[in-house]
């Protein structure tokens, strides 16, 4: 049933003369090109872009659109990413022309209901973290770690301790030692045990007055709740150090516990994960940070103040690290954030975290004879299955069982990722999935681990195309369509 | 003919053979062929600019593959003098040739004291074959 | 609960398929000691309805496109949105997916992207494009990191101060913490003067940072900034305007090495300020120093011409610290609607559009010199945004009398520019209209009268 025509590259659907807009004639009295702008300044023709007329735009990407597994069509286990539902609401409301159609540069007069908005964000998201300030401005999580950590290096150069590493688990996502880096500090990998957790001797082994950070993801990686998280915080904390928590598990303790209340002292959150995305085909998402009182004056300006009834930008932050994007930061995504918080409320947030982790123990208990868990037989949000068996017994790797899934209908889970666990299988069902679909994907497991290696190797056999050759891919790229 | 039998190794996986060049010693570098397998479709290789100063034990070179970066070590210090410039665009000659046409980089010797940490090719030998399990 | 599917009953058997007694032992592994003791102080849950009452009450209270005229710019502007990029833009099978990391689960994006980067390519005259970056004013400075990483010149980079002061103080932002030090470049002519630039670059310069058209709307000599640059061994980093390639020569014409932009114009709405769409577009041999995603085009097993992520070992999954960058996403979504909008455009429809605004706005500039009150503060060619002086220096006052009239009339500048706090920056897009215009004119002309009213009326009031 696909299409093969319309899907073709836009560029091979353009025919010259082809086009869909028309422009209004201009109304003001037009003069030559030639006496407005100086001749160097000029192209010499327009851009070579697709000449298409309207029905041709749609056709083409809404085919385009019917080749790729989503969240509303498909069950989306992929580990580490929290593929919630992305509720239809929130998109109404961020698209309201109160909002949407809204400059940035509008005085503070204008938006009071945006501002409003976005003080009650940095209010809900201080609660929900433990942590008393907040900063909404940076665009992703990973650019909320970069902006946390160059708040750390304020501090500390305010402070007088010129202080270089920042401490990473080797569990930890790829985006912790880049942003250490990033941010100008060397990252030192601390070791985890083989239960996953943050091994207290290298800690005590690596910690000293030169660490500035350590960054831990709690839960973790793994699916796990780091059991000494309270002594490693102490730890550093005797030695004047800081904690960042990668608040990208946040789904699975909202309500339950508060990284202000164990330990942390920055964090961010990814919006676009705990508080229901959507994700966008690989963003847009947002990445606001909370930090401790201690830490406030050095957060990127400007924050949102109320006083009375009346609510404002604060630029007025001398010891501000300054910014790290234009404007005031990814306001659609916090709005939408911002409905699915008052959505829930206190109880219904504390029910999204009990109900992921149900999901996810549930979901464990039934497929763990087959995908042992290393780290045992509980988990928080997700679980890290390993597939080492498999490959042994039957030469089924986790990458097979990935394509082979998608045969299903079903999203693959994250594979070979913690790099810790060999044939990593991770998998978040979330909590807005029923006990039918568990079921489901647990039966589709049953089902391929029974088949023959080879029809694995050659999965997947119903999608559009199969196994793409990467290395041809990476060693003659092919980047852009030539003109 | 180079017979792999004659090169010394590192535990890093470079071959090394040494050979004086006017006056001055000069190592000739590459990858052993366990590394190559290992390293699984070669995608890119990011030689270093002849005349760069390296140190010993210190990476000076990159493979990668699609998923995976590697750093190449220099077993001795001194100044690179030489790249194999085919090498980027033909990297299947890695694999079919690791320790002739296959060499990356002549370095002209400022200080040998890392050869003496080299292995020869038994002992190398072995080293893979404890790796492998 | 809206989103929930479990029922008591789903909930007990999955605890006693689990093998636990309660939902509450699911959470054991978390020392009671740390748990929250009391419910989250948030406001209570709201219905859908409740939802949208509240949200419209706030929205409301909001100036927007719909209820005023738009004249403001610095980087973001009110263009129009084709009904097609909305309707591609809310197709949930792109806006609920992630990253296309299962290429055979995700062809649709990554064909999309593919077509993306080649369009921006296109666009800029430049070789590669990524998948985009967060706005254009991290990937500005994410160019300049690449940039000291390509030309291994740890000393400086040149920053005119015709360059968006956000930009400006997110580079700065970005390398406080490491070696390079960022160098402003003083513009009194509204533009970057040739001779003072390549007095200051030296062999330490990683790079030079040209945004054209610039932050006050006026045409830079590109072509001598980027000679100045290349004669010295540095780059050239530009920051364009993907609306004015309609008519303006490419990036890539005159040398740039690596180009970025604000991309939002490119049909995603305004969104007081985000989330936005950072492009960034570089010469050949510089894209394994690029940071972010890349498409590549390759053949699948059976042969058939496909799409996947290419060139990963850049990136933070793979490098960790060493990677060229943290970055871990790209605004897929807007990517998505930039390839929408451009298709839809076409040449002609892009040229037609940055005519429009170049027109419109030299009408507008125009219109408002007219006035005594107000002057052009710079003497060049702009495109479609000029700097208006105001020379009776109430601008506070003479934006806030226009908001009152409807009119989103210009952005002051003295809060980035403190000798420049008697100006203001107007931007005009194809979206205006004569009438529009006109009525600016008249707002700003008038409030001269209201003023002298309020003032007699004070001094009346006074002598009362």
């Amino acid at each position: 049933m696909r299409n093969t025509h319309d899907t073709k590259l836009i560029f091979d659907l353009s025919k010259p003369g082809r086009r869909a807009a028309r422009l209004p004639a201009c109304d003001v009295p037009e003069r030559d090109l030639a006496e407005l702008l100086p001749a160097a300044a000029l192209a010499d023709a327009p851009p070579a872009l697709p000449e298409v007329p309207d029905p041709q735009v749609i056709r083409h990407l809404v085919n385009l659109s019917t080749l790729t597994m989503s969240v509303d069509t498909n069950f989306y286990p992929l580990g580490s990413c929290t593929m919630k539902y992305n509720p239809k609401r929130n998109e109404r409301a961020a698209a309201m022309p109160g909002f949407a159609d809204v400059h940035p540069y509008q005085s503070d007069a204008t938006i009071q209901g945006m501002l409003e908005v976005l003080y009650n964000m940095q209010e809900s998201l201080q609660e929900i973290s433990g942590l008393p300030a907040c900063s909404l401005q940076p665009a992703a999580g990973a650019h909320g770690e970069l902006t946390a950590l160059l708040v750390a290096a304020a501090y500390f150069r305010d402070i007088d301790e010129p202080r270089t590493k920042v401490l990473c688990p080797d569990n930890a996502h790829g985006t912790n030692p880049a942003s250490a880096a990033m941010a100008g500090f060397d990252a030192i990998t601390l070791k985890t045990t083989a239960d996953g957790y943050v091994d207290l001797d290298d800690l005590d082994a690596k910690l000293d007055e030169s660490v500035a950070v350590l960054m831990i993801t709690n839960p973790s990686t793994l699916g796990l709740f780091e059991p000494n998280m309270r002594e490693i915080a102490d730890r550093v904390h005797a030695k004047g150090g800081l904690i960042y928590l990668d608040g990208a598990n946040m789904n699975a303790i909202l309500g339950i516990t508060r990284p202000g209340d164990f330990g942390a002292d920055m964090q961010h959150y990814n919006p676009h994960k705990t508080f229901s995305g959507p994700h966008g085909g690989g963003g847009p998402g947002a990445g606001p940070i909370c930090v401790t009182d201690k830490l406030a004056p050095y957060l990127p300006a400007p924050i949102v103040r109320k006083s009375g009834e009346d609510y404002s930008l604060d630029f007025d932050m001398p010891k501000s690290i300054g910014r790290v994007r234009a404007f005031f930061g990814n306001v659609g995504v916090l709005l939408r954030a911002y409905a699915y918080i008052r959505t829930h409320g206190p109880d219904g947030l504390k029910r999204v975290s009990e109900n992921a982790v149900l999901n996810a123990n549930y979901l464990l208990s039934r497929v763990k004879h087959i995908l042992p868990v290393p780290q045992g037989n509980r988990c928080m949000h997700e679980f890290v299955a390993s597939g080492k068996d498999l490959k042994r017994d039957k030469d089924i790797s986790a990458m097979d069982i990935a394509k082979r899934l998608l045969d299903f209908g079903v999203h693959a889970p994250t594979v070979y990722f913690p790099l810790t666990v060999p044939e990593a299988i991770m998998v978040e069902p979330t909590e807005t999935e029923s006990k039918e679909t568990l079921d489901a994907f647990a039966e589709i497991l049953f089902r391929i681990t029974e088949e023959d290696a080879q029809t694995l190797h050659d999965a997947p056999h119903t999608t559009a195309v199969s196994r793409p050759d990467e290395v041809r891919a990476a060693r003659q790229p092919v980047l852009v369509h030539a003109e | 003919m180079v017979k792999p039998e004659e090169l010394l190794y590192a535990k890093t996986h470079e071959w090394i053979s040494v050979a004086e060049e006017g006056g001055d010693k000069v190592a000739t570098l590459g990858i052993s062929a366990f590394a190559v397998e290992a390293l699984t479709d070669l995608v890119y290789i990011d030689l270093p600019a002849v005349g760069r100063q390296v140190e010993a034990e210190q990476p000076f070179c990159e493979v990668e593959s699609v998923k995976a970066v590697s750093d190449i070590y220099s077993p001795v210090a001194g100044e690179v003098i030489a790249v194999n410039e085919t090498l980027p665009d033909n990297l299947e000659i890695l694999g079919e040739d690791p320790y002739e046409q296959g060499w990356i980089a002549k370095i002209k010797i400022t200080d040998e004291a890392g050869l003496g940490e080299l292995l020869d090719h038994a002992a190398y030998e072995k080293l893979c074959s404890e790796e492998a399990h | 609960m809206p989103y929930l599917y479990n029922t008591p009953e789903d909930q007990q058997a999955m605890l006693e398929a689990i093998g636990a007694s309660s939902i509450d032992e699911l959470f054991d592994p978390i020392p009671e000691s740390l748990k929250l003791d009391r419910p989250l102080d948030l406001p209570p849950a709201l219905s859908e309805m409740e939802l949208d009452q509240h949200l419209r009450e706030l929205a409301a209270k909001n100036a927007n496109t719909g209820n005023s005229v738009c004249f403001l710019g610095g980087g973001c502007y009110d263009h129009f949105v084709p009904a097609v990029v909305d309707t591609i833009g809310s197709r949930s099978e792109f806006y609920t997916s992630y990253t296309p990391y299962q290429a055979e689960a995700s062809q649709g994006n990554l064909q999309v992207v593919f077509e993306y980067q080649s369009m921006i390519t296109r666009l800029t005259g430049m070789d590669v494009s990524n998948a985009s970056l967060y706005d254009g004013a991290s990937s500005a400075a994410e160019a300049v990191l690449m940039a000291i990483s390509c030309t291994r010149r740890h000393g400086k980079v040149i920053v005119p101060a015709s360059l968006h002061p956000e930009y400006r103080l997110t580079i700065s932002t970005y390398l406080e913490n490491l070696d390079a030090e960022v160098v402003e470049l003083e513009t009194p002519a509204g533009v970057i003067d040739v001779e003072q630039l390549t007095a200051a670059i030296d062999d330490t310069t990683a790079a030079v940072v040209l945004q054209q058209p610039n932050f006050f709307g006026c045409i830079e000599d590109a072509q001598s900034v980027a000679n100045a640059a290349k004669e010295a061994g540095a780059l050239l980093i530009t920051a364009f305007d993907p609306i004015s390639l309609g008519i303006l020569a490419r990036p890539g014409d005159y040398g740039t090495n690596i180009a970025v932009a604000e991309g939002h114009t490119l049909g995603t709405p305004m969104s007081y300020g985000g989330p936005y769409l950072g492009i960034m577009a570089c010469d050949k041999n510089l894209v394994r120093r690029m940071p972010g995603r890349i498409a590549g085009e390759t053949v699948d097993r059976h042969g058939n011409r496909c799409f996947v992520l290419t060139m990963q070992t850049r990136e933070q999954h793979i490098r960790r610290e060493k990677a060229t960058s943290n970055i871990c996403s790209n605004q897929g979504l807007f990517a998505l609607r930039a390839t929408a909008y451009l298709s839809q455009l076409g040449p002609q429809g892009l040229r037609e559009t940055a005519n429009l605004c170049l027109q419109k706005s030299r009408y507008a500039a125009e219109q408002l010199c007219e006035q005594e009150r107000f002057s052009l503060a710079f003497d060049q060619p702009t495109f479609k945004e000029f700097v208006i002086r105001d020379a009776d220096n109430d601008v506070e006052g003479l934006l806030r009398s226009a908001e009152q009239q409807g009119f989103l009339a210009g952005v002051p500048l003295g809060q980035w520019y403190p000798e420049m706090a008697d100006c203001f920056l107007v931007a005009v897009t194809e979206k205006r209209t004569k009438a529009e215009i006109d009525q600016l004119v008249d707002a700003l002309a008038q409030e001269k009268n209201n003023r002298q009213g309020r003032q007699e009326h004070q001094a009346e009031t006074v002598q009362h």
